[in-house]
């Protein structure tokens, strides 16, 4: 058959560690494990109805929906997801370039990967998926259910932002 | 990734998603790949048998919620391993036999499973025992697609006159399972 469903096995090995970087990306290091096991159950159990022809984009949307759900969860929980200010501000106090921040690398990184927690969750979904799994415009824009320029669009707000808060942290490092 | 996995899979079973599974299996032969559903074992490969090709075949066949979960097989990987070391003579654990055609294929396949350890037979033998005495020809095709080989044990059935006639694995692997049950 010239489209059949891959092996699980085979799928899980492929998409894993793309799948694990967006999830780190999308809700830190602590969650991204978590929200891992999630991901591949849910496409486990949806498997057999899934489209072979793109896989990729379609694991991708169930990990954004769990990295949301996730979110929402989080939120209602009253435990925010730290946000860019929250993260400078803890690191102006202690000075400390700690290594449990946002995504378990050094202060620097952790700074602005909290900016980009602090992006509307499109615009997060492209950037990580652009950025931290290394996808093209096109496949960003099939991930998200989005066109190529669509992608292209939010990748180019998020990183307007992004650039206004490494000012500002520039502006702290003096 | 082994953390990932051992807990991933530890959830499929437990929430039933894990249609099949499947291990690799060490064997004088070389590496044997065997597969169980909840049922039981559904497939054995020989070593001569490409492992993508005979998971690829497995998804199609079986279902594609299929993953490498050795836990599954523990009892088929203790039997076999018995078995190579020459400390078992018949086989005790459930197959699924859902990859032989029903009908006269899976009859021959049946008859043979209960010829036992060191017993040789012909194949128009396992014809009449599958209740088609003349279709010695058709007996051959089925134990030649024979989804579970060395547990259903096929390499028993011989050509009338003593020559071993044909195996999956090759006529080598046929004659080693045989001298293994001091057979020939």
């Amino acid at each position: 058959m010239a489209h059949a469903l891959p092996p699980f096995q085979a799928f899980l090995d492929e998409h894993l560690e793309p799948v694990r970087a967006f999830l780190r990306g999308m809700v830190g290091p602590g969650d991204a494990e978590d929200c891992l096991q999630d991901t591949f159950l849910a496409a486990l159990r949806a498997y057999p109805r899934a489209e072979p022809r793109n896989l990729r984009a379609w694991i991708f949307t169930i990990a954004r929906r769990k990295a949301i759900d996730h979110r929402r969860s989080r939120s209602r929980d009253a435990k925010p997801v730290a946000n860019a200010g929250e993260l400078i501000d803890r690191r102006g106090a202690t000075g400390a370039d700690s290594q449990d921040g946002m995504l378990g690398m050094s202060s620097r990184h952790s700074a602005i990967w909290a900016a980009v927690a602090g992006l509307p969750a499109g615009q997060r979904a492209a950037v990580v998926l652009r950025f931290a799994v290394d996808l093209r415009y096109r496949e960003v824009g099939e991930a998200l259910g989005t066109s190529e320029e669509a992608a292209r669009r939010s990748v180019h707000d998020a990183l307007k932002k992004l650039r206004a808060s490494a000012g500002e942290l520039k502006e702290m490092d003096r | 990734m082994n953390e990932f996995l051992d807990r991933f899979t530890e959830r499929a079973e437990e929430d039933g998603l894990l249609d099949v599974a499947y291990a690799t299996l060490d064997t004088p032969l070389g590496t044997a790949l065997v597969a169980a559903t909840r049922r039981g074992l559904v497939r054995l490969a020989l070593p001569n048998e490409r492992l993508e090709d005979t998971l690829a075949d497995l998804a199609e066949d079986v279902s594609p919620r299929l993953l490498e979960f050795p836990a599954r097989l523990d009892e088929a990987r203790r039997e076999l391993d018995e078995y190579f070391e020459g400390k078992r003579r018949r086989f005790e654990l459930p197959l699924d036999w859902r990859l032989s055609h029903p009908g006269f294929y899976r009859r021959v396949l049946r008859a043979t499973a209960r010829v036992p350890f060191g017993k040789v037979i012909t194949y128009s033998d396992a014809a009449e025992r599958a209740g088609s005495p003349r279709a010695f020809r058709a007996a051959g095709s089925a134990l030649g697609s024979n989804p579970i080989p060395i547990v259903v044990p096929c390499h028993r059935v011989v050509r009338t006159g003593g020559d071993i006639g044909n195996y999956g694995g090759g006529p080598e692997m046929k004659r080693f399972l045989l001298e293994l049950e001091g057979a020939v």
